[in-house]
């Protein structure tokens, strides 16, 4: 196929049409004018092919030579890839400045994803040996990327035979042979690295249905919206309502084995921010820097359009890559709606029929083939082993109107909403996650394990919980005609505990070092904390004990303090509330008796 | 220097400020040409080629144009501007012409107005404050070096005193470090641009000051030029003479009509309300340019100014400007009517850098506590007056009376300043002390220490 080349017919933006390729694929690579600029034909229509290309094409002149490579565009997987900051093209940025000498990214540079010089120190797995037939996903040796990530070396998808070489412990670097897998009259090298287009979903053995909940450390997600393993959400919000720093706490804390945040079309100095954090930042399991186990996509909002794409295709090859290798991935994508409006805008220059808003008809089939590519799957290969990838990604809803069509088309995919609230962000409430409005459909899947942790009362309380601020919003609207007094003594409670949830529960404030991160344990206290408030407080007002009497008590505000302590001190904390508790409760029983 | 100049005179058709001729060999995309109609040369730019028809964006108006007489010839560059430090202390136009009658620069350097993209592997992440002297801004609102913080404002706001008062005054704490201010006013009116040029002139700051101005009337594709013009100077001075420098943006709403104008008129697939689709990716690439660099002295601080049309903050301008910068600053008509200036309301603005900006070192320890205290206490003054409207003023405690007393004093001492008066932030913090005192003291959760140092309780047995 090599030695297919065209000439440029049209440039508009970031659209170049080439005339003249011999038998243009979909989706190959090409290479733009002289200075190879990289694109991809996503259409052909006759002797014409339409390229997207991935950087800029002011310059570009009709008749300049276009390339054609037969390849589709693939991301390098292998070790190197863990603390790695990558633009869309899977080009290291650091590298690239360092081959640049320069603080901007100019268009045309070529450097390798992975270093061809780091030597990797590989240790062999003995479960297998020459001689033995091997298939895809078949886990040959390992390689200790970082101190928490242990890099498993397998047979490439595609690839099986009889394992006729293999290399021994030592070090390599990517390019090395470390196997060699003989099939008949075929022969295939394996290296430490392989190539996977991005635009393919990997291969697995089997999907598996959700059933344990990826811990994220936020009580309003974990507790009340919990997100499986391998589960897929949604968190649209309007600007200003703490879309970025949510985003990034669920990168930090959630107790994923790998993080990958795909910052796509978003701020600079928002993804400087976010690395600082992750190298200084310790994971609270492993004690460890978060970059160890962190893969950084950054594709800011001036950097080409096209390749906004590209780069959450690429988070996801990688987390799916990762995964068969048996691991827990979590990919936070911020923002998807910076790559839906890509896509409106390439199809706009193709002349494609617009649907709503100018978005192209395919936007929906588009979201819907990024989201199924998360989930929990039993990985192909030896050793048997489950991996997961969920997917959160971040919409940004024009003027915070959720009826758009890209958080619209995306609800239709995902199983989780995490609605940010403008309302609630202006109140200073954060995370700013409307509980009236968010859902989560992984409920059932998680019950189970929650309520083995819970002795049997998360289901129970949760939903007496959504219960309660329910009908706390009914008894606003009342208040609003005829004031808080005129409410029944038990309606006013239910205002109280309903704040109660609010301030002491799902408030948690990102920056406090006890409560950014809140271990299951520690939120279940909490939440039992207010639910036998709940009830003795309701005990006293039916036997007639007034609300302010109870309001003026102590016990409530140990509850509201429960979050401000370290994880180790709040069992200690909560047993003395409770003590308290009963105490001041006696004393009023006692008062109304005489 | 290019021999061969490419000309033709084969026009096909002509609509708006768009011109399409028949394709030359080797013309670029982005490239710019000059065409001569009767005598009178005006620049375009290469918007879309194909092998047969190029299409040409005027840069001003078609009027004159006539296929077959109107020749068009090929620059064989894209739009560069010449850059200098001797830039400084002057007026342009919004392709960089002199303005105020000087002489023509010598330029040390020609820059694409486009740029590049900074690498964000190479960013640092901004945290040195900048104090601009205006007390709401400084204290509630911190601006830091390398930030992009805008004005959102209405018609008939005083956001152009409030640019000039900023300009007159920022400054970045510890001197020895260069300083400098680019000011770009896109589409404003004579009035406007009188007021601009004779501030600069009066203010003593012209020396530290380079000013871009394209007047309402300049042509569509000037006031699109004119933000990327003032940026590449600011990059320039940032990156190349190590200057910190706050580049101010006027009335970017104007630049926003533009882009629609043109993008109608190339009869592109609108997007939300009529604006073009690419609208978020072409102000971020333009706001984008701000930052902090590894290895590099200098800054690019940017603070655009927009009205939002109707005073609604939903509206795709101001939403998709809150989208990408690091927070807004929104001035109110109430509080304008009550004769407030600067009329900021601090419940809709917000400084996303500003954690990063300020405390011990960088303004001062109590800074963080002062300003979540002012935050709290004028929230729950506000509540109280819209419970006062409906039940009276009687009703209320001694304690929410202080509260009351507070928001208005807070709103007419702190908040309200001189638009001459320049404010250190000791004195900022000072007063919101001072106001602070109206409240009873267990009200207060703020440190005992930094109460004991600075509440004017203690402060003036001291």
């Amino acid at each position: 196929m090599a030695g297919r080349t065209g000439r440029i017919y049209r440039i508009a933006g970031p659209l170049v049409v080439a005339t003249d390729i011999p038998t243009p694929m979909m989706y190959e690579v090409v290479y733009v004018g002289e200075e190879g600029l990289i694109g991809e034909v996503i259409s052909v229509r006759g002797d014409k092919a339409y390229i997207q290309v991935y950087e800029e094409t002011t310059g570009l002149t009709v008749g300049e030579r276009v390339e054609a490579t037969g390849e589709l565009l693939s991301a390098e997987l292998g070790p190197g890839l863990i603390g790695s900051i990558y633009d869309g093209l899977q080009r290291p940025e650091v590298e690239i400045a360092r081959s640049l000498n320069d603080i901007f990214i100019r268009r045309g540079v070529r450097v390798n994803s992975l270093n061809r010089n780091t030597k990797w120190i590989y240790a062999v797995d003995e479960k297998i040996r020459v001689g033995d037939k091997v298939g895809p996903g078949d886990v040959i040796g390992l390689v200790q990327e970082t101190p928490i990530v242990t890099h498993k070396v397998m047979i490439p998808p595609g690839v099986s035979g009889v394992l006729k070489w293999r290399a021994g412990d030592g070090e390599y670097t990517v390019e090395d042979v470390v196997a060699v897998v003989e099939s008949g009259e075929r022969r295939y090298e394996v290296k430490l690295y392989h190539k996977w287009p991005v635009r393919v979903p990997r291969p697995f053995k089997d999907k598996l249905p959700p059933a344990e909940p990826l811990l994220t450390g936020i009580r309003v997600i974990d507790v009340m919206f919990p997100i499986a393993k391998g589960g897929k959400a949604a968190v649209p919000g309007g600007f200003g309502t703490g879309k970025t720093v949510l985003l990034q706490s669920l990168a930090k804390w959630s107790y994923a084995d790998i993080a990958i945040f795909v910052g796509c079309g978003e701020r600079g100095n928002e993804m400087a921010d976010a690395l600082k954090s992750f190298i200084q930042l310790h994971d609270v399991r492993r004690n460890r820097p978060m970059m160890e186990r962190s893969i950084f996509i950054a594709n800011t909002s001036n950097m080409p359009v096209a390749a906004r794409e590209t780069s959450v295709l690429l988070g996801v090859t990688i987390g799916e890559y990762f995964r068969d290798m048996g691991y827990d991935v979590l990919l936070v994508a911020d923002s998807t709606s910076r790559w839906a409006e890509a896509m409106r805008e390439i199809s706009g220059r193709m002349e494609e029929m617009p649907g709503e808003e100018g978005y192209p008809a395919y936007l929906a089939s588009k979201l819907a083939e990024f989201y199924e590519r998360a989930g929990r799957v039993s990985a192909l290969g030896r050793p048997e082993r489950t991996g997961s990838v969920t997917i959160l990604g971040a919409v940004s809803p024009p003027g915070g109107d959720f009826s758009e069509p890209v958080v619209r088309n995306t609800l239709r995919y995902v199983q989780a909403l995490y609605a940010l609230d403008y309302d609630l962000a202006t109140r200073r409430h954060f995370p700013a996650i409307n509980w009236l409005m968010s859902y989560s459909l992984y409920v059932d899947y998680v019950k189970d394990y929650m309520n083995e942790r819970s002795a049997g009362r998360w289901e129970e309380t949760r939903s007496m919980f959504l219960k309660i601020l329910q009908r706390e919003a009914e008894l606003l609207d009342i208040v609003r005609l005829v004031g808080p007094e005129a409410l029944p003594e038990e309606d006013k409670l239910t205002l109280e505990v309903a704040r109660m949830i609010r301030e002491g529960f799902l408030q948690q404030y990102a920056y406090d070092p006890n409560d950014a991160f809140s271990p299951l344990e520690k939120s279940f206290l909490i939440m039992e904390a207010i639910r036998r408030f709940h009830e003795t407080a309701l005990k006293l007002i039916r036997s007639n004990v007034p609300l302010f009497k109870i309001r003026e008590l102590k016990s409530p505000y140990m509850v509201y303090r429960l979050k401000l302590y370290a994880p180790h001190e709040v069992g200690k904390v909560y047993d003395e509330y409770v003590k308290t508790l009963d105490e001041e409760a006696g004393r009023l029983m006692e008062g109304v008796r005489q | 220097m290019k021999l061969l100049v490419k000309e033709t005179r084969q026009i096909t058709g002509a609509k708006g400020s768009l011109v399409f001729v028949k394709s030359l060999p080797e013309v670029a995309y982005g490239e710019l040409v000059e065409i001569e109609v009767e005598g009178e040369t005006r620049l375009g730019q290469v918007v879309d080629i194909s092998r047969d028809i190029t299409v040409i964006q005027v840069f001003g108006s078609s009027l004159g144009i006539t296929p077959g007489r109107t020749t068009v010839r090929l620059r064989g560059e894209t739009l560069k501007i010449p850059v200098s430090t001797d830039m400084l202390g002057r007026i342009f136009n919004g392709l960089g012409k002199p303005l105020d009658g000087g002489p023509e620069i010598l330029p040390e350097e020609y820059l694409d107005i486009h740029g590049d993209p900074l690498n964000p592997a190479l960013r640092v992440p901004p945290s040195e404050f900048i104090e601009t002297g205006v007390s709401v801004i400084d204290g509630m609102l911190t601006l830091v070096r390398g930030q992009k913080l805008p004005i959102f404002s209405g018609s008939g706001l005083p956001h152009n005193k409030i640019a000039m008062q900023v300009v007159r005054q920022a400054s970045v704490k510890g001197s020895g470090e260069s300083f400098a201010v680019v000011f770009g006013a896109v589409g404003v009116t004579f009035e406007e641009a009188m007021y601009f040029i004779n501030e600069l002139k009066s203010m003593g700051a012209i020396d530290r000051t380079v000013a871009f101005l394209a007047p309402a009337s300049a042509p569509p594709v000037e006031k699109l030029a004119l933000p990327r013009v003032a940026l590449t100077t600011a990059e320039y001075l940032a990156w190349r003479q190590d200057m910190h420098v706050l580049v101010i943006l006027t009335d970017m709403t104007n630049y926003c009509e533009s882009l629609k104008e043109i993008s109608a008129a190339r009869e592109e697939v609108p997007g939300r309300r009529g604006y073009p689709g690419y609208m978020y990716t072409d102000l971020a690439s333009m706001y984008e340019r701000a930052g902090r660099v590894e290895g590099r002295k200098g800054s690019v601080t940017i603070m655009p100014i927009l009205t939002m049309p109707d005073d609604d903050i939903t509206h795709p301008i101001p939403d998709l400007t809150g989208y990408i910068t690091e927070g807004q600053i929104v001035l109110s008509r109430d509080l304008w009517r009550k004769g407030i200036y600067p009329p900021v309301d601090v419940f809709l603005s917000l400084s996303r850098m500003m954690k990063e900006g300020i405390g011990p070192g960088k303004t001062r320890e109590d800074h963080h506590y002062v300003f979540s205290q002012l935050m709290s206490a004028y929230a729950e003054g506000q509540r109280l007056r819209e419970i006062i409207a409906i039940v009276g003023v009687e009703s209320l405690s001694e304690k929410d009376k202080k509260y009351l007393e507070f928001a208005d004093e807070f709103e007419s001492k702190f908040i309200n300043q001189g638009e001459n008066e320049r404010r250190s932030i000791e004195e900022t913090l000072d007063i919101a002390w001072d106001l602070l005192a109206i409240l009873p003291e267990e009200e207060l959760k703020i440190r005992d220490e930094l109460i004991k140092k600075y509440h004017p309780k203690y402060r003036v047995s001291r």
